[in-house]
């Protein structure tokens, strides 16, 4: 391991902050207020014409081509500034790499220069009312029109974060209703004002009106507006939730942060019996931070993060939650107040539940990353059965001599 | 390494470290570590060691506490053997010589029963004793497998050789072991967590295997994080330390070291607890071989600083101790 900066990283780093210092708004409106959305646009446009937008793009998409180090440096500083949230997130960091990882040339010349300039606002489409951590139960359904060489989008998706001012969708459709559950779905992209879709608000828990489902009737989209191939969705859209769950979407510097205020926040009510936790705090989010460099040097190696990304995505939800919840203890009876602490433990409330519950990540570390057996019951427990039954005839031994073989190679 | 451990370090060769077990088995096993190399990681090259740095102690100590060998690796590779010169050292490079070591306030002395050399703090120094020079009292212990006796009379300074008084030497020696141990404890965790899956994955009731379950999925995949978000710290700490050169860098890397040895140490005790809990009963029998591992981590939690005196240094690093 090496941890030093290079010259060049320590320059990017230089420039970002003494940018965003000068830069950064304070105290914007709410965001789902007009004029907070208003704000909101303007500062990304203005991250965008300094083009520190999307550093880690490619120049002709307002990029920087920046390495995902520097990215990891940008975000520090970002979240080190204070910067507001990003209401292009769900584009630049979601759907944005996986354009880059299937979108055609023409489907990415058209989508990522409006993206990164913010002209264009991307929600996700994934939940329905019936298909929540069950996303392959997805109801909506595309059914083919001949005629006009795409497709007839129907159905309801719902929980759809910034819906309410976004100007597109990118989502889950059922191409194949003939097909088995994972197959026969396709990827989407669908501008929300194109007729038969209606978008309907609705107040979440934070008190922020972020919410939005959006229905669909009978919603024409052309062939072109399908992000890799037909029925081929499921496939394209885990690329999306890995990069959901993994360290684009929280990077390190955001829980940096969040543990140095929680610092500051302690010594200026210090609760002794309190302190470990606050310490604990810190530690976790050094532990993310050195999880995610070693993560990052593994893509910068070619490995792709697949199931890992719940790893980082149980580790942060956890620890956001750990954090404001001690911030809180320390608030004492001020805790009841509105404020950035207050607001900022209702939202890491949804943390666990958003981008995959933490239950369902729990489920992939425990099967993909440690092989445990995947299905209730059928026959992919048959090899496992036989083993089981080799194990017992053994007796109570068997284990002795049994387990001194190395496990899945994942924890070698 | 990992092969090596794996032919040489049966689960009998860790229970032959018990009492009423052979411990030439231990000894041989250590022996041919040696023999590539291990006990001379941190040893310059002209002396008959591998001449690498702390970089080298996290995969290295990993390894062997996967292995549940029952040595005092920790003190003996990255707490004594840099420091030994001379007559001494070729019995530690061939793992002839054991050398353990107690830099804390305890009285008690892991492998004190075994080590043939014993480094003690005396005062801002760090003395080295052949144990014959000592009043060591053996204890009965959690970890059979960890011959600690308890040091009944500080010794006398002139029985003890100095190994160093240099403050920064000291200190480095420290926060070696810290590391070295917490590398041990991710391997013991490592190990545990390995046993477990594999159990889970044969064991079968209500018809499936047990590890179908949610219950048992999710409790696993808990601790397979606390695992996987502890190692990279590790690396961090150990590469802080090979970074040390004044006051602020050796602060840092105290720091780092106290931080990791706070996650290694919080992530073995939730493995630990959870792989008992996950394989039920037979856990609870000494025939099988998860409690030598469970054990080995138990002592290891407390030893070179329990997380709560680690956190407690984090706290002054961090200007929010009130201690």
């Amino acid at each position: 391991m090496d941890l030093r900066w290079s010259r060049a990283e320590e320059a990017f780093r230089a420039e970002a902050r003494a940018w965003l210092e000068a830069n950064v708004p304070r105290d914007l409106p709410p965001v789902h207020t007009p004029e907070g959305f208003a704000a909101h646009v303007a500062w990304e446009r203005l991250l965008h014409a300094a083009r520190w937008g999307v550093v880690a793009w490619p120049e002709r998409y307002g990029g920087r081509d920046a390495t995902l180090w520097e990215w990891l440096i940008f975000e520090e500083e970002y979240y080190r500034a204070d910067g507001p949230p990003r209401i292009t997130q769900n584009g630049i960091f979601l759907l944005a790499p996986t354009l880059f990882e299937f979108g055609t040339a023409a489907q990415q010349d058209k989508y990522l220069p409006r993206m990164s300039a913010a002209q264009d606002l991307w929600c996700q489409g994934w939940s329905e009312p019936g298909a929540g951590s069950d996303l392959a139960a997805v109801r909506s359904t595309a059914v083919r029109d001949e005629a006009r060489g795409g497709w007839l989008l129907s159905g309801q998706k719902t929980w759809t974060t910034r819906g309410g001012f976004c100007t597109h969708l990118f989502g889950l459709f059922r191409t194949d209703p003939a097909a088995e559950r994972h197959r026969g779905l396709t990827y989407f992209l669908v501008p929300l004002d194109t007729p038969g879709v209606t978008v309907r608000c609705f107040p979440r828990l934070d008190g922020d009106e972020e919410f939005a489902e959006v229905f669909f009737d009978s919603a024409f989209v052309p062939d072109e507006d399908i992000l890799g191939g037909l029925n081929d969705g499921w496939r394209v859209a885990m690329s999306t939730t890995g990069s959901e769950r993994g360290l684009t979407l929280r990077s390190p510097g955001r829980f940096l942060r969040s543990a140095d205020r929680l610092l500051e926040l302690y010594r200026e009510r210090p609760e002794r019996s309190l302190r470990d936790q606050v310490v604990q705090a810190w530690i976790d989010a050094q532990a993310y931070q050195m999880f995610t460099l070693r993560q990052v040097t593994a893509i910068a190696e070619g490995a792709k993060p697949g199931a890992e990304s719940s790893l980082n995505k149980l580790f942060w939800s956890e620890l956001d939650l750990r954090l404001h919840e001690t911030a809180l203890a320390l608030l004492g009876q001020d805790g009841e107040l509105d404020g950035a602490w207050s607001r900022g433990f209702l939202f890491s409330l949804a943390g666990p539940i958003y981008a995959g519950t933490n239950e369902i990540q729990r489920n992939v570390v425990a099967e993909r990353l440690l092989g445990l057996p995947r299905k209730l019951g059928g026959h992919a427990f048959r090899a496992e059965r036989d083993g089981g039954r080799a194990a017992r005839r053994g007796g109570r031994t068997a284990g002795r001599r049994g387990n001194a073989g190395r496990g899945p190679s994942r924890l070698a | 390494m990992a092969e090596l451990l794996d032919a040489e370090v049966t689960p009998d060769v860790v229970r032959a470290g018990w009492p009423e077990g052979d411990p030439a088995l231990v000894g041989d096993a250590w022996r041919k570590l040696a023999a590539v190399g291990v006990t001379g990681t941190l040893v310059p090259e002209d002396l008959g060691g591998l001449g690498l740095d702390e970089n080298s102690l996290v995969p290295m100590l990993a390894e062997i506490g996967r292995s549940g060998l029952p040595v005092p690796a920790a003190e003996t590779i990255a707490v004594a053997a840099p420091l030994l010169a001379g007559g001494h050292l070729p019995g530690v490079l061939d793992g002839d010589t054991l050398v353990t070591a107690q830099l804390g306030d305890s009285d008690l002395v892991p492998f004190g029963q075994q080590a043939a050399l014993v480094v003690l703090r005396d005062g801002g120094a760090l003395r080295l004793f052949p144990r014959d020079a000592l009043v060591l009292e053996p204890c009965v212990t959690t970890d059979g497998s960890r011959g600690t006796a308890r040091l009944v009379s500080r010794p006398e300074a002139r029985d003890g050789m100095v190994l160093t008084d240099d403050p920064a030497e000291v200190d480095g020696a420290w926060q070696r072991g810290v590391l070295g141990t917490s590398a041990l404890l991710i391997g013991l965790a490592d190990r545990m967590l390995t046993l477990t899956v594999g159990y889970v994955g044969q064991r079968e009731q209500f018809g499936r295997p047990i590890g179908s379950f949610q219950a048992i999925k999710h409790a696993l995949a808990d601790a397979l994080v606390g695992v996987e978000f502890a190692r990279p710290m590790l690396l961090a700490a150990a590469w802080a330390q090979s970074q040390r050169s004044d006051e602020a860098t050796a602060r840092t890397s105290r720091a780092q070291t106290s931080v990791a040895k706070v996650l290694a140490s919080d992530a073995a005790r939730l493995v630990a607890r959870t792989a008992i809990q996950c394989h039920g009963a037979i856990a609870y029998t000494t025939e099988y071989d998860l409690h030598l591992y469970a054990k080995q981590a138990w002592a290891l939690i407390p030893a070179w600083g329990g997380p709560a005196w680690h956190r407690a240094r984090v706290a002054e690093f961090l200007g929010a101790s009130d201690d």
